[in-house]
């Protein structure tokens, strides 16, 4: 039992109910559309579009070429097209060179390969500190780049949205292209991560 | 506007905090402001760009306390009342005021997937060339507009090259206020980090950044 006699609700739970009621009542949004909505990002659209996406790109030098030039077409042809993805930019990681995608302004996120993006990404600490210091940045998640590699930092200042394509760990030759793609993690595809490959199981 | 949001660069935020298996909403009420904000924004009153703005707008101290969604669900409340779709009777009484005829929702539930997969776009022709090419030295201009802008203050200053054309894009500046879409041409300009840090960056590292003419003159 909530004891709470507050008139104006300042818990954000009770507010976002009281203005959905009120636009509902208004007859300013559906609430079949808000449950669709929130279902297509909790179940449909997510970073398994994006892990498609780069084991695809690995197993077909054609495919890589086509997404490398013409991104946001060779996304388009697994599927994967709208908000928050129309114009996109595919930058690869290589032994010379690493990506790290950021939005200092706000939150850009490309939504259609990635989903809605983790807390961490549009919080002020990774923020603030992806441009200006990578480096640390990349150390607490684990991931120690060497002086010899010149890191790129994607800041998202405009429609265009960035998926970092990562490189393929060593000795995968012999999975599929569906396995190749359960190993790629959501990190990976930001930059904040690396695709690795423990084995085969025993 | 040189306001909080505007992070990039600023120490002090504390360290990253990933969350191992972090769910896509951690409490309903987050994905209901998430949706009453895509559902309220088909009603077509403002713009990704004022959307961005009334974030920009929350007070500073609260904007660094609140969580995303709070500020999802802050900048939606100001949007609403702001636009004229509800008046601030109605949002302190969460009642239609007495009277008010009941509104068609602008977004039903099977036009929801159509318009996800369908997206924006956001490139429009522009009329006259690339003031600037591949290559080119440029300098961020040194602005502070009191609006809305994607010029960030580190960038402002700096000498960059031209790494990418884009093409003609909306632009924010004036889209946000509601002053026309002026759309310009969008360029990826390439930062060396010493440029924009100083010398104790790395060497080889860069800070690329999606620029509009308007931002940029010749270096």
């Amino acid at each position: 039992m909530d004891h709470d006699h507050q008139e104006v609700p300042s818990d954000p739970a009770l507010r976002v109910m009281a203005l959905e009621s009120l636009l509902v009542e208004k007859g300013l949004v559906d609430p079949a559309a808000l449950d669709a909505l929130i279902d297509t990002y909790e179940h449909k659209v997510g970073p398994r579009n994006g892990a498609r996406v780069v084991a695809r790109a690995w197993v077909d030098p054609e495919y890589k070429k086509r997404l490398l030039s013409d991104p946001t077409a060779a996304i388009a042809e697994l599927g994967y097209t709208g908000g928050q993805g129309a114009h996109m930019v595919v930058v690869e990681n290589t032994t010379e060179r690493h990506n790290l995608v950021v939005c200092t302004l706000c939150s850009c996120y490309p939504w259609p390969v990635l989903g809605l993006p983790p807390v961490w990404y549009k919080s002020a600490p990774y923020r603030s500190r992806a441009v200006i210091d990578p480096r640390g940045v990349l150390r607490e998640f684990g991931l120690e780049i060497g002086e010899d590699v010149e890191i790129r930092v994607w800041d998202s200042t405009s429609e265009m949205r960035y998926l970092v394509l990562p490189e393929r760990p060593a000795a995968t030759e012999h999975l599929t292209e569906e396995q190749l793609a359960e190993l790629v993690t959501r990190d990976a595809m930001i930059g904040t991560g690396k695709v690795s490959f423990a084995g085969d199981p025993a | 506007m040189n306001g909080v949001h505007d992070l990039g660069g600023m120490h002090g935020m504390g360290p990253i905090a990933p969350e191992p298996n972090e769910p896509v909403f951690h409490e309903r009420w987050e994905a209901r402001a998430y949706a009453l904000n895509v559902a309220a924004g088909a009603c077509r009153k403002w713009n990704i760009d004022t959307g961005r703005h009334s974030r920009e707008r929350i007070p500073p101290a609260e904007y660094l306390h609140m969580s995303y969604y709070e500020k999802w669900l802050a900048g939606l409340v100001m949007l609403l009342e702001e636009s004229g779709l509800v008046t601030r009777a109605e949002l302190e009484s969460s009642r239609p005021a007495p009277g008010t005829a009941k509104a068609v929702p602008a977004l039903a539930a099977d036009q929801v997937a159509p318009m996800i997969a369908r997206g924006r776009s956001f490139m429009r022709p522009v009329n006259r060339p690339p003031h600037f090419a591949l290559g080119q030295h440029v300098r961020a201009r040194k602005i502070n507009p009191t609006g809305h802008t994607r010029l960030p203050r580190y960038a402002r200053g700096n000498v960059g090259v031209i790494d990418r054309l884009h093409g003609g894009h909306v632009f924010p500046d004036s889209n946000a206020h509601f002053r026309g879409e002026n759309p310009q041409h969008l360029y990826s300009v390439r930062f060396s980090a010493r440029e924009l840090w100083g010398s104790t960056a790395a060497a080889r590292d860069a800070v690329y950044l999606d620029l509009w003419e308007d931002y940029l003159e010749p270096a």
